[in-house]
């Protein structure tokens, strides 16, 4: 049963949405003044490629969205904390939306490009999709399953198997370059292939994708805590 | 505008755009649960009105 100190309560008790959407609004600001007052064109892909600055860091902040939700998973799975499956799903939730923007602003980018919308026979675009279509079959799975225990353990595994596909694709990805891909590398063991404006550029986009990821988790998950609390209370009056 | 400019904008855009739409779906589900607090205050003050007949 929810008591006034169960997680539920804490949107109400400890709200950090309005400091994070401040910080987000501010990140936004920094990095569209930066992509597009600060940071060099690039030589040879022009204009095009200033989509980097938004298409990396919305992969990035996919993963990091799919860790995120892994870790409470397994949290869900260890301790059994009250809280844990939802923040799970919600983690999920955000890294399918991110990913979703990830595949639409990387196919513009290959179109201008490569001339075409995407590419079949690149690793590093399908190994994406691939992962993509592995979150996305999570809400199939929860969806197909009555709420209660049974679901939120069946859910709590199959995060854990979908973090684990990252590294298996990163390092896929690596393995591949042996043989042909067209997607850009610009990250290298060297370093960064980038200006140092570029690269500082590139940090603060992705602060400010982070930064977004943490409000709209934040925000969706004052929302389902909210409406789980009213559930119980129209329970408990009707 | 030259196809680049045209693509890097719709790039942006698609973004922005899927940030709003989300922050809509947002929006719609607090004003469903406006309705739920507001539903839930009409039968905690009917139990109120119930419980009080009974008692006086």
């Amino acid at each position: 049963m929810t008591t006034y100190d169960s997680p539920v309560m804490r949107p109400t008790k400890d709200n950090r949405l309005p400091m994070l959407a401040a910080l987000t609004t501010v990140l936004f600001a920094a990095a569209m003044a930066l992509i597009f007052f600060y940071a060099p064109t690039d030589q040879d892909q022009g204009l095009s490629q200033r989509i980097f600055y938004f298409h990396v860091p919305l992969a990035l902040t996919a993963y990091v969205a799919f860790g995120w939700g892994a870790w409470k998973a397994l949290l869900h799975l260890w301790k059994r904390p009250e809280e844990a499956d939802l923040e799970s799903y919600v983690a999920i939730h955000q890294g399918v939306i991110f990913g979703s923007l990830v595949l639409l602003t990387g196919t513009l980018w290959a179109k201008i490009s490569w001339g075409v919308w995407w590419v079949w026979t690149d690793d590093e675009l399908v190994l994406f999709l691939v992962l993509f279509l592995f979150y996305c079959a999570y809400f199939m799975l929860r969806y197909s399953v009555d709420a209660g225990p049974s679901r939120a353990n069946m859910s709590a595994v199959y995060a854990l198997f979908g973090v684990v596909l990252i590294p298996i694709s990163i390092l896929a990805i690596r393995l591949s370059r042996t043989i042909a891909t067209q997607h850009p590398e610009v990250f290298k063991a060297a370093g960064p292939q980038m200006s140092n404006a570029q690269f500082f550029t590139f940090c603060v986009a992705w602060a400010a994708m982070v930064s977004l990821f943490a409000t709209l988790y934040n925000l969706e998950l004052a929302g389902k805590r909210l409406d789980a609390h009213l559930r119980e209370l129209r329970e408990i009056l009707t | 505008m030259t196809p680049s400019e045209k693509y890097t904008a719709a790039a942006y855009l698609v973004v922005f755009v899927g940030v709003l739409a989300y922050v809509l779906i947002i929006a719609s589900k607090l004003q469903r649960l406006q309705r739920d607090v507001a539903s839930l205050v009409e039968i905690a003050r009917a139990h109120d009105e119930a419980g009080g007949n009974g008692s006086g």
